[in-house]
């Protein structure tokens, strides 16, 4: 393991609760509806993050507390019931329905995996109930993801049958891209998780080859582990480096070899980094801090070092597995300076005195740090963009190199005519 | 229990952030768990406020919930007392930790700070964001001037004579994320100071815990937004004797309303009625004859109840609007915007449920839509015009230019905001009404987006143009699949640096490799 530093720290925190995650959750399984018990705050956080107004009725809503339902639980019980029997007869193509815990239902202690049990029982052939917490006690934002795969994992059924299994959600057209590339590396059987449809959960057993696609995954692992699923360990599909060495360790899986793997990426690798160039120029020697949100923190940085030429000031995760991102704390350059949690003061301290040259940080702090003059990219876009595979690798060199570029237009003193 | 898709207030703790974020040297310590920090974005992103809200969460987690959460409040609260060195602490809770009930108010006035602190106890379960920002006002008033209540002499509205000044008033009620208040504070502080009034304090807008002491120096108050100020000027009245004023400056008749309001408080004559009824061009405007078209258009309202209101009026008497629909979120407002939509022989709409108001849209069939942004949405799915008139905010209503809805100003900017959009429908009539001439250009972006545009056309088009494909060039399936996968607005530019990258390397046919090589060549 390279030396890097780590550091924990607590205090008043600015990131997102798991719920969060379901703004692009819904999106993966349209045909799941994910409905919150929490409160007001539950249903305006999910509205504010995601901009929900576009839809005539989104897949995701909350079903609110009020007084009466913190007086005894089992009228709360009750209540849930008749406002799962309302949303169901609304909306009878739900196929999968999830009952998200939340702060206040974690707290008053709800019992919704009773109630799962209860719903399933009476709707059964036609929805399925799973539950999770997405709750800010216990979650932060891409959590929430983490709770709802391992939340599914009961229901896959079991299969010896030998395949790769990606989990982890992704966008659509880059996870059809990396299916491609495996096929014709000659991995024949490739599933993803979460599938397109909640109903076409993989079937899963001992020859099951699990690839991460995303690094904030720890109970799904755990799960999949003891679901006798073999855990291929690998950085994350983030950059060139990272996807090669992605690929390699899923070839290297299957039996592979290494030369193969070569002939069929190289001619993506060369073209990518062709366009990686034009990013580079712009991020290259540009001091880095990060603060913790996504936990994709750290791939980002082991990106924007390695292959763009950053520096890394500062490193924030809202949670480091070390086990899981062994692969990933190995490829960061010696000395990096970790930091877990968050005391969002003392780092706002810590990010003015290092003079950084970009910020990576939440939406509540990117205007007030660019009123500052601090560069900054909002991490929830990492979220929303398709930036995993070699194809994209410029694309997210873009996210970040667009705020610098922008900054030097607008602070140009020549007037550009045209 | 309720089932809520969108709700069109957040909970009360905003509220009361909106207060402590409208304010200076004023921190509020609210003790909830990390994701309640997503408050924050609405000033940040939303209203593009170049400063973090006054806000310290005390970020409890699970784990703490067994241990001591009260010695978390009070470390957080020491923290940023030191840190932030405010002139008044406000400290609360959000709903997950009202069920915890550590009391931080009571924590915080048992650490042995001299500054006032306001405890805000404010019920998550059953009230909501506006309710919040209006006990929060009321409560951080109360605080902050008790103390004269008894030692000060209730306050004569006409006692600027004997003092040998002009009257001066408060406007009370502007805050960050109400429906244009930046701009409606200048209007209604230049219509006063011509009327040779001035403005003794805006708050809470600007104001510091200073600026609340000194509300007493004033005559009368202005209540600017009920939802915000109304519980506070009733306070002041009762307490030292200040009048506050009834009519929303909104719409000519209110603006002169309002005027005639405030002289008549101050008992200061007005000597300049005439002049009134032309400082707006919105009464020239509508009575100039190409307005004919809007006489009995059907409109329907739907808006916090200040501005439902307001725009009810005005679309009636000053716009000769038929009133369809009227109807609010706000629960606090709906006896008066019963009383409204009684005068009005409609039956007043009172919910929180977006799909209810949409329903009623639909039932009305007006021709035109004041509403939030919500109802924006919803009329463009009916395919009818609609401007937004209230809250809940979006970024669109934190326009760049002066744009307020208040005064002479206000009702020239709500006379093109309401009838542009018509005109807008006028021109999407004409659109569809010669769209089979042959001059007509294929493709036109309707304003209406999908529900104005055939779908069936333009698809149509897109397979012929992608047939005729220029050289020669073919588009494999791959290729084709790939394409339809870019979102539609850069799709043409997509297909056409593609089909350039093909000619210039001699690829003839485009498969989704093609695709690929062509997005990395000209990134």
């Amino acid at each position: 393991m390279s030396k890097v530093k780590f550091n924990k720290e607590t205090g008043p925190r600015e990131v997102f609760c798991g719920l969060t995650s379901i703004v692009w959750l819904h999106r993966r399984m349209p045909d799941a509806f994910f409905l919150v018990v929490g409160s007001r705050t539950c249903a305006h956080l999910i509205q504010s993050a995601a901009g929900v107004m576009i839809f005539a009725e989104p897949r995701f809503g909350t079903a609110i507390l009020e007084e009466k339902d913190l007086a005894g639980l089992a009228d709360a019980h009750e209540e849930l019931d008749r406002v799962v029997n309302d949303l169901i007869a609304r909306r009878p193509e739900i196929k999968t329905l999830f009952l998200v815990g939340s702060c206040p239902s974690e707290v008053i202690k709800l019992d919704l995996a009773t109630v799962a049990e209860k719903l399933n029982k009476r709707f059964l052939g036609q929805v399925r109930f799973v539950n999770y917490s997405g709750s800010g006690i216990e979650t932060t934002f891409t959590q929430g993801e983490d709770g709802a795969l391992k939340a599914l994992i009961p229901l896959m059924e079991s299969s010896n049958e030998e395949k790769l299994l990606l989990v982890g959600t992704l966008a659509n057209n880059v996870e059809d891209r990396f299916k491609k590339i495996f096929r014709n590396l000659g991995i024949s059987k490739i599933e993803s998780f979460p599938p397109r449809q909640s109903t076409e959960l993989p079937k899963i057993g001992k020859n099951t080859k699990v690839l991460l696609t995303q690094p904030y995954l720890s109970d799904t692992v755990r799960d999949l582990k003891h679901r006798g699923c073999e855990i291929i360990s690998a950085p994350f599909p983030l950059g060139i480096e990272g996807s090669t060495k992605w690929f390699l360790a899923a070839a290297k899986a299957f039996k592979i070899s290494e030369l193969k793997v070569h002939e069929i990426i190289s001619p993506l690798i060369n073209r990518a980094k062709l366009a990686l160039d034009s990013h580079k120029e712009i991020l290259k020697g540009k001091r880095l801090f990060l603060l913790p949100e996504s936990q994709l923190e750290i791939s980002l940085a082991r990106f924007l070092h390695n292959e763009c030429e950053m520096d890394l000031i500062e490193v924030g995760t809202p949670y480091l597995n070390k086990d899981l991102m062994k692969e990933e704390i190995n490829l960061l350059p010696d000395n990096t300076k970790i930091v877990e949690g968050q005391h969002v003061e003392k780092q706002l301290d810590r990010v003015r005195e290092s003079n950084p040259d970009l910020v990576v940080c939440g939406m509540g702090l990117a205007n007030p740090l660019e009123a500052e003059g601090i560069s900054t990219k909002w991490s929830i876009e990492m979220v929303f963009s398709p930036i995993h595979g070699i194809d994209q690798a410029a694309d997210l060199a873009g996210l970040f190199s667009k705020p610098l570029k922008r900054n030097q237009i607008l602070t140009s003193k020549t007037l550009v005519t045209h | 229990m309720e089932l809520t898709l969108w709700t069109y207030e957040g909970p009360p703790h905003v509220g009361a952030m909106r207060i402590a974020s409208s304010m200076k040297d004023i921190h509020y310590v609210l003790h909830a768990p990390q994701g309640d920090t997503y408050a924050d974005l609405l000033f940040t992103m939303i209203e593009r406020r170049g400063k973090r809200p006054p806000v310290t969460y005390t970020t409890f987690q699970a784990r703490d919930l067994g241990g001591d959460t009260a010695e978390l409040v009070k470390k957080n609260i020491k923290e940023a007392v030191e840190r932030f060195k405010p002139k008044t602490l406000l400290v609360g809770e959000s709903c997950t930790a009202e069920l915890i009930q550590d009391q931080p108010g009571a924590l915080a006035k048992g650490m042995g700070f001299d500054m006032p602190i306001v405890n805000l106890e404010l019920p998550a379960y059953s009230k909501k964001e506006n309710w919040g920002a209006s006990e929060t006002f009321y409560q951080l008033t109360r605080t902050l001037l008790k103390e004269k209540v008894s030692s000060s002499d209730k306050i004569n509205p006409l006692r600027w004579r004997e003092l040998g000044r002009r009257p001066k008033v408060n406007i009370l009620g502007p805050s960050l994320l109400g429906f244009r208040c930046r701009d409606d504070v200048i209007e209604i502080q230049r219509i006063l100071s011509e009327q040779g009034i001035d403005t003794n304090v805006v708050a809470p807008l600007g104001a510091s815990p200073d600026d609340i002491e000194r509300l007493i120096d004033a005559e009368i108050n202005i209540c600017l937004y009920q939802e915000i100020a109304e519980a506070s000027c009733e306070w002041l009245k009762r307490n030292f004797g200040m009048e506050y004023t009834n009519t929303i400056p909104i719409g000519i008749k209110n603006t002169i309303e309002f005027i005639n309001e405030v002289h008549k408080k101050l008992d200061l004559p007005l000597t300049n009625k005439e002049e009134l009824e032309n400082k707006s061009k919105l009464p020239w405007y509508s009575k100039s004859v190409d307005s004919n078209y809007l006489t009995g258009k059907r409109v329907f309202i739907f808006g916090d109840g200040t501005h439902a209101i307001a725009a009810a009026k005005i679309a009636k008497e000053e716009l000769g609007f038929e009133v369809v629909g009227l109807g609010t979120y706000s629960r606090e407002m709906a006896r008066q915007v019963r009383a409204t939509a009684k005068d009005l022989n409609v039956e007043a709409l009172i919910t929180n449920n977006y799909l209810e108001v949409e329903d009623a849209m639909k039932k009305a069939a007006p021709e035109l839509v004041l509403g939030t942004q919500m109802e924006r949405h919803s009329a463009k799915r009916l395919g009818i015009p609609c401007s937004v008139i209230s809250t809940p905010m979006h970024v669109q209503d934190v326009p760049a230019r002066y744009s307020p809805q208040m005064g002479w100003e206000g009702a020239n900017v709500i006379f093109d905001d309401w009838v542009h959009p018509l005109m807008m429908g006028l021109e999407e009539h004409l659109i569809d009404m010669f769209k089979h001439d042959f001059e007509f250009v294929d493709g036109h972006q309707s304003h209406l987006g999908h529900t104005a545009t055939n779908t069936n056309d333009s698809l149509n088009s897109e397979k012929r143009k992608e047939k005729n494909s220029k050289e020669g060039i073919i588009w494999t399936e791959s290729g084709r699949a790939e394409l339809i996968k870019v979102p539609f607005f850069v799709r043409g530019k997509v297909k056409t640096n593609t089909e350039k990258y093909a000619i210039l390397r001699g690829i003839p046919e485009i498969s989704d490799e093609t695709l690929y090589d062509a997005k990395a060549y000209f990134s």
